[in-house]
C-alpha cells in the first residue's frame, strides 16, 4: 500500500540549491492503553504515584517472575485495529527484544516482532491547508513500557523509577505515506481522534500517554527515497512539525554540501528545537528477537471480534459519512466537524431542526474563528451550542439579517447574552413592515431621481439602490422585501 | 530406637501420623546428618532454626490429628527454588546474598503441606550442567564412592547427594534437559521431571523457559508420587502452567504394568556406552515383560538431533533469562567506569565460565542473520522429535531406556571439551524438548558398584503411567544398596 | 549454512561478548572463538533433518495464552521492590550516570 508514486503536493517542496526536496514521513506512534492495571502483571498504571509504588515483582524482573497477559489490552488492542479499518490477526505472538538499560529491568521488552495483533488498516487525514489523504497503517502491536531513567536527582548517579514499566502500549506503524509537517500532525491528530472515541487511549501527549517516533527522509519529489533518521518520543503536535521541519533542512544541507546521511536514532530536544544522535543507541542493535518461552500464543476467535464489533462506538470517518450523507454538507466540511467527538457533538446539536449547510458555516466559520482568536478550546465556548441555535433561529424566522447576526454573535461571544436578549436590547429586530420599508424606498428614489433612471438600462446598478436603503434602515430592513419593492418601484 | 535418617518419606510420615515420634526428632535427627555430612557440600545454606520451627509447629498439628501431605517432614529444596527470607543464589556469585521477599509457588505448596525446609541444596550454576562442578559454591560430593570423589551427577546435585546420603527425606529438584534424572542415576535415587506445565515455574529462577520443569529426588518411587503431589497444581501466575486435575500419583505406584506396552526405543544407545549399561536395560526388558507388561520395539529416529537442538534453544533462552543478572537492582554489583562498563564487569565476574559460555552461544544464535539458520531450524527439529514421540505413542504406553549412558564419574575429572560433557544428557533431553513426563528409577550397581538407572517415559500428562512402570521397575529390581558412610565426623 | 561459513572469529567473540555485556580480556577472545566454533561444529549436524513444511515448536504446551482479567492485584511493595538493591534512595533504584 506503500504509495511512494505520490509526490508532495508543490506548495510543501522545500527549496534546495539545485533543486527542490520532498520529505517523506512516516511515524510509529505509542499510545498507552487506558487499563487499570499493567500488560503483565497486577500493578497499578496511574499516572503521577510515588516512585516504585506501582511495581509488582514481575515489573522489576525478580528471579523467577512470570508474565500473564491482561486481557483487556487484547480487546483494547483489536478495537484500535478495528477503528484504524485494519486486519484482526487470530494468531499473534509476544516476543521479546533483548537490550540493556537500567530502566529495562528484564534485559529484553516483551514486544510483538513477527506476528502483531492486527495487521495492515488505512485511515483518511485531512491536513490543514491541503487535500484529504489516505494514510496505510503497516501494523499496530501490542508491547510493554519501560520504566523511567531520572539524572538531575543527582550529579553522579542516575535515578530509576519502574512505575512505568510493564504499561501496555499500543505501537501503531504507518506507512510512509506522509510528505509534510502538517500532514504528519494531521496524521496524529487523526489517530488520537481515534483511539479517543473508542476509549482504548486518553491520547494525553503531555503525560506521555501518546507519543510519536517520526521517521525522516527526503528526496527530489518523485525521485528515488533517500535514507531515513528516526527521532524518538515527539510529545506534540508542535514539536511533530517542528522536529520534522528541522530534520528535513539537516538531512538536505547535508546532502547538498555532498555529504550522505546516516541511518540513526535521533533525539528532538524540545527547548531548541533540534534533533540529535541518541549516544545510547550508537552500537548498531542486534534485538535478537526470539518468541518469549513464558507466553503461549494469543488465540482470537470471530466470537471475540465480533463481540467488540457490536459495541464499537461511531468512529471519525464513520460519522463524517454519515454527515456527508445525511446533512448534505460537502466532504471537507464534515471533516472538520468530526475531527473530534466534541465538534461533532457540537454540530449535531446545532444542525437539528436547522438548515445544514447554514449551521456548519456559522461553526466553521463565526465560531472556530472567534475560539482561535481568542484561543479557547470548544469545550469552553462561551457560546454553546444551543445559544448558537438561538441566533439561527432569529436568522430563520427573520428576526434579523444574516448581518446583523454577526454583530449579535460578537456580542454574545463576549458573554453579553442570548441573541434574543442583545436583539431586544440593541432593538436589531429587523423592519419586515412593508409600509415603513416602502416609505424608506420612495426617500431613496426621490433623493436620486438620474440614477433611478439609469436602472431601467442598467438593472445591475440597482444594487446600489438596496445599499442605501439598508443603509437607511440601519441594516433592520429585510432585504428580500426592500429588493422586492425597488424592483416593482425601478421597473426592473 | 529407630534410625529416623533410614525411614523413606512414607514411612515418616505413617511414623508421624501414628505418633511413633515426633517431627521435631527426625528434623533433629537429619540436621545432625546434615551437620555431619558438610564435607559433601550438598547444602549452600542450611536453615536449622526455622526448620526446628516448622518442625514444632508441624507436631502441634499432628498432635491435633491435622497436617498436611507432607506434614514435619525434613526436606531440601534446591537453591533455585525462591524461598522468602532464605538466601537463594541459584549456585551462582552474581545473586550475591539475595533473599527473595517472596515464596515459590512450588515450595509454597509444600509449606502449605507441611514440609520442614532444612535449606537450600547445591546445584550447578543456573542449573547449567551435569556434574556439580560448575556451583559458585563448589562441587557437590556423590556419597557413592570408588576411591575418588565422584560427582552427583547436576544440576540438581545437591539434591540427589542429600537424598542418597540420607540428610533429608526427599528433596525438589529442577529438570531442563536431565537435572533431576541423572543425578538420580548418578546416586542411586529416584527422580521425576513431570510433564512439562505440571509444576509452576513461579518463583523459580529461570535456565530455559521451555524446558524448565520441577519435580523431585527421593528415595523410593512412591515417595517421589507424595513429594509431587504436594508440588504439582496449576498455578494462575504461570502462563504455562496446565489447568488439568492432579490424578493420584500415589494410587498410581499399586497399578502395576500388566496389559500396558512398553516400548523400546532402539536409539538409545551411543557409541563407547558401558556393557552394563546395555545390560541393565536388556534386564529392565525382562523385569517389565516378567511384570506382565508387552514389549514392542520402536524406533525414535530424530533422537541423535535432540541434544545439539537443545544446546540452541536452551543456551538461547538462558542467554536473555540471564540478562536480568545485571547488578542494577539486586545481587552484586562491580563498579566499571560507564553504565556499560559496569553491566560487563558485574556479568563477567558475576557468572561462572559456564554460564558465561552459554550466554555467549545463545546470543550468537538469536543474533542477526544466524537465527534462521540455528534457533529456528533447532525448534523445527524440536517438533520432528515431538512428532516421534507422538507416532511412538500409537503401539506404546510407556518407553523404557537408559537414563545416562555412563555411571558416576571422578570429581575434577577434566573437560577439555564441553560436548564431551553435554553428552551426559543425550538420554535425557529428548523429555524436555516433547514436554513429557519421564522418571528415573534406581537399578544396579554397576561392575564399579555404582548405581545405574532405568528410565521410564509417558505420554504428556500420563505421569500415572510411568509411576506404575516405575514402581514394578523397583520392585523387579529390588535395589537396595546403599553408599558406605564414609563421611561422617 | 557450514561451520566454516559460520566460523567465530574473535572479532565475533567481540561483538558477542558486547551484546551480552559480559567483559572478556583480549588475550581470551581466541580461545573462547575456537570453544564456540567446537560446540557449533557439533550443531551443525542439525542441517541433516529434513525439516520442509515442519512448523516450529516454540512451547512444549499447545494451547493459547490464557488472560487475566484488568484489575489492580499488586504493586504497592516498594519495600520488596527495593530490599535487594545494591543501591537505592529516595525510594528509586540508584544505577551508574547514563545521560541522553
Ligand atoms: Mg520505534
Ligand atoms: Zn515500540
Amino acid at each position: 500500500m506503500f504509495t511512494a508514486e505520490r509526490v508532495a503536493d508543490k506548495k510543501d517542496w522545500l527549496s534546495g540549491r539545485d533543486h527542490d526536496w520532498e520529505m517523506i514521513i512516516g511515524l510509529e506512534v505509542h499510545a498507552q492503553v487506558a487499563s487499570n492495571a499493567k500488560l503483565f502483571s497486577g500493578a497499578a498504571t496511574e499516572y503521577g504515584a510515588e516512585p516504585n509504588t506501582q511495581v509488582s515483582l514481575v515489573d522489576a524482573a525478580m528471579p523467577g517472575m512470570l508474565p500473564v497477559v491482561n486481557e483487556f489490552c487484547i480487546e483494547q488492542a483489536v478495537r484500535t485495529g478495528l477503528g484504524l479499518n485494519a486486519e484482526i490477526n487470530k494468531y499473534s505472538r509476544f516476543d521479546r527484544k533483548n537490550y540493556f538499560y537500567p530502566d529495562l529491568p528484564q534485559g529484553y521488552q516483551i514486544s510483538q516482532f513477527e506476528f502483531p495483533i492486527v495487521g495492515e488498516g488505512e485511515i483518511e487525514i485531512e491536513p490543514e491547508g491541503g487535500e484529504p489523504v489516505s494514510v496505510g497503517i503497516e501494523r499496530l502491536h501490542l508491547e510493554q513500557d519501560a520504566g523511567k531513567s531520572i539524572h538531575d536527582l543527582s550529579p553522579d548517579d542516575t535515578f530509576v523509577d519502574l512505575n512505568r514499566s510493564g504499561v501496555c502500549l499500543m505501537e501503531i506503524v504507518s506507512k510512509p505515506d506522509m510528505r509534510s509537517p502538517e500532514e504528519a500532525s494531521a496524521y496524529v491528530e487523526k489517530l488520537r481522534a481515534i483511539v479517543r472515541s473508542l476509549g482504548t487511549c486518553d491520547g494525553d501527549m503531555e503525560k506521555g500517554n501518546l507519543r510519536a517516533d517520526v521517521n525522516v527522509s527526503v528526496r527530489k519529489p518523485g525521485g528515488e527515497l533517500g535514507t531515513r533518521c528516526e527521532i524518538k518520543n515527539v510529545n506534540s503536535m508542535r514539536f511533530i512539525r517542528q522536529a520534522i521541519n528541522y530534520e528535513a533542512r539537516r538531512q538536505i544541507d547535508i546532502l547538498e554540501s555532498g555529504g550522505e546521511i546516516d541511518q540513526e536514532t535521533r533525539l528532538f530536544d524540545n527547548a531548541k528545537g533540534e534533533t540529535r544522535t541518541m549516544r545510547s543507541k550508537e552500537d548498531a542493535h542486534d534485538y535478537r528477537y526470539f518468541p518469549d518461552p513464558d507466553l503461549l500464543p494469543i488465540k482470537i476467535t470471530d466470537d471475540f471480534i465480533a463481540k467488540i464489533k457490536a459495541n464499537l462506538p461511531e468512529l471519525p470517518d464513520a460519522r463524517k459519512a454519515r454527515f456527508i450523507e445525511s446533512y448534505g454538507i460537502p466532504a471537507y466540511d464534515a471533516g472538520i466537524l468530526t475531527a473530534s467527538k466534541k465538534k461533532a457533538e457540537f454540530y449535531e446539536t446545532l444542525a437539528k431542526g436547522r438548515d445544514a449547510k447554514i449551521a456548519a458555516n456559522w461553526m466553521m466559520g463565526d465560531l472556530f474563528g472567534a475560539l482561535n482568536k481568542a484561543g479557547i478550546e470548544l469545550e469552553d465556548s462561551p457560546v454553546d451550542a444551543v445559544a448558537l441555535g438561538g441566533l439561527l433561529d432569529r436568522i430563520a424566522d427573520k428576526t434579523i439579517s444574516g448581518k446583523i447576526a454577526k454583530q449579535v454573535f460578537e456580542k454574545m461571544f463576549a458573554g453579553e447574552g442570548s441573541a434574543d436578549d442583545i436583539i431586544e436590547k440593541d432593538g436589531l429586530k429587523q423592519v419586515t413592515d412593508m409600509g415603513a420599508i416602502e416609505k424608506l424606498v420612495d426617500d431613496v428614489i426621490a433623493a436620486n431621481p438620474d440614477q433611478a433612471a439609469k436602472v431601467a438600462e442598467n438593472p445591475k446598478s440597482m444594487g446600489w439602490f438596496v445599499g442605501q436603503v439598508m443603509k437607511a434602515s440601519q441594516g433592520k430592513a429585510n432585504p428580500q422585501a426592500v429588493n422586492e419593492i425597488l424592483r416593482k418601484k425601478l421597473g426592473v | 530406637m529407630t534410625d529416623f535418617t533410614n525411614l523413606t518419606l512414607e514411612g515418616a510420615l505413617a511414623g508421624l501420623k501414628a505418633k511413633d515420634f515426633t517431627s521435631l526428632e527426625i528434623t533433629e535427627a537429619h540436621i545432625k546428618a546434615c551437620e555431619d555430612a558438610s564435607e559433601l557440600n550438598a547444602f549452600i545454606t542450611t536453615d536449622y532454626d526455622n526448620a526446628r520451627a516448622a518442625a514444632k509447629a508441624s507436631d502441634e498439628k499432628l498432635a491435633k490429628g491435622d497436617g498436611g501431605l507432607l506434614e514435619g517432614a525434613p526436606l531440601g529444596v534446591k537453591d533455585l527454588f525462591c524461598t522468602e527470607g532464605v538466601r537463594t543464589t541459584a549456585g551462582s556469585k552474581i545473586l550475591g546474598d539475595f533473599t527473595p521477599q517472596y515464596e515459590s509457588t512450588v515450595t509454597s505448596n509444600m509449606k502449605r503441606d507441611g514440609m520442614v525446609m532444612l535449606g537450600k541444596l547445591n546445584l550447578d550454576e543456573f542449573a547449567m550442567g551435569s556434574a556439580n562442578e560448575t556451583s559458585y559454591f563448589g562441587p557437590v560430593i556423590n556419597p557413592w564412592k570408588v576411591d575418588d570423589n565422584l560427582v552427583p551427577g547436576g544440576s540438581s546435585g545437591g539434591s540427589a547427594s542429600a537424598v542418597a546420603a540420607r540428610i533429608c527425606l526427599g528433596a525438589t529438584a529442577t529438570d531442563t534437559g536431565g537435572s533431576i534424572r541423572q543425578p538420580a542415576s548418578f546416586t542411586g535415587t529416584v527422580g521425576i521431571k513431570p510433564t512439562y506445565g505440571r509444576c509452576s515455574r513461579w518463583g523459580v529462577v529461570a535456565f530455559a523457559s521451555s524446558l524448565d520443569q520441577a519435580g523431585p529426588i527421593t528415595r523410593t518411587v512412591k515417595d517421589s508420587a507424595i513429594m509431587l503431589q504436594s508440588m504439582a497444581g496449576y498455578d494462575p501466575k504461570d502462563s504455562t502452567s496446565i489447568n488439568e486435575a492432579l490424578p493420584d500419583f500415589m494410587a498410581a505406584c499399586d497399578k502395576g504394568v500388566k496389559g500396558l506396552k512398553i516400548g523400546i526405543p532402539k536409539e538409545y544407545t551411543m557409541d563407547g556406552m558401558p556393557s552394563d549399561i546395555e545390560e541393565l536395560w536388556q534386564q529392565g526388558i525382562k523385569w517389565l515383560e516378567e511384570a506382565g507388561a508387552e514389549i514392542v520395539h520402536v524406533s525414535l529416529p530424530h533422537t541423535k538431533y535432540a541434544l545439539p537442538a537443545y544446546y540452541i534453544v536452551a543456551p538461547a533462552e538462558a542467554s536473555s533469562n540471564l540478562a536480568r543478572y545485571d547488578g542494577m537492582r539486586y545481587g552484586n554489583r562491580v563498579a566499571g567506569e560507564d553504565l556499560n562498563d559496569t553491566y560487563e564487569r558485574t556479568r563477567a565476574d558475576g557468572f561462572g565460565k559456564e554460564v558465561r559460555r552459554r550466554i555467549m552461544i545463545g546470543t550468537y544464535v538469536l543474533s542477526a542473520g544466524y537465527y534462521d539458520a540455528y534457533y529456528l531450524r533447532a525448534q523445527k527439529v524440536r517438533a520432528r522429535i515431538a512428532q516421534d514421540f507422538k507416532n511412538a505413542w500409537e503401539k506404546c504406553d510407556a518407553l523404557l531406556a537408559p537414563t545416562c549412558p555412563s555411571a558416576a564419574f571422578p570429581v575434577g575429572r577434566p573437560v577439555n571439551d564441553p560436548v564431551q560433557m553435554y553428552l551426559n544428557d543425550i538420554f535425557t533431553v529428548t523429555a524436555n524438548l516433547a514436554g513429557l513426563p519421564a522418571m528415573s528409577v534406581p537399578a544396579s550397581l554397576d561392575k564399579d558398584g555404582l548405581p545405574l538407572g532405568l528410565q521410564i517415559i509417558g505420554r504428556a500428562l500420563d505421569e500415572e503411567t510411568v509411576f506404575a512402570a516405575g514402581a514394578a521397575l523397583e520392585k523387579a529390581a529390588d535395589f537396595k544398596a546403599e553408599p558406605e558412610k564414609w563421611w561422617s565426623a | 549454512m557450514s561451520a566454516k561459513e559460520t566460523g567465530v572469529t574473535a572479532e565475533t567473540v567481540k561483538k558477542i561478548a558486547r551484546l551480552s555485556r559480559l567483559h572478556v580480556e583480549e588475550d581470551r577472545l581466541a580461545h573462547l572463538a575456537d570453544e564456540m566454533n567446537g560446540i557449533l561444529a557439533w550443531i551443525e549436524q542439525l542441517q541433516e533433518v529434513d525439516v520442509e513444511g515442519v512448523e516450529p515448536m516454540t512451547s512444549a504446551v499447545e494451547m493459547a495464552a490464557p488472560l487475566r482479567e484488568d484489575k489492580i492485584t499488586d504493586g504497592a511493595v516498594r519495600e520488596k521492590v527495593l530490599a535487594n538493591a545494591p543501591k537505592s534512595e529516595a525510594g528509586y533504584f540508584v544505577v551508574p550516570r547514563s545521560v541522553e
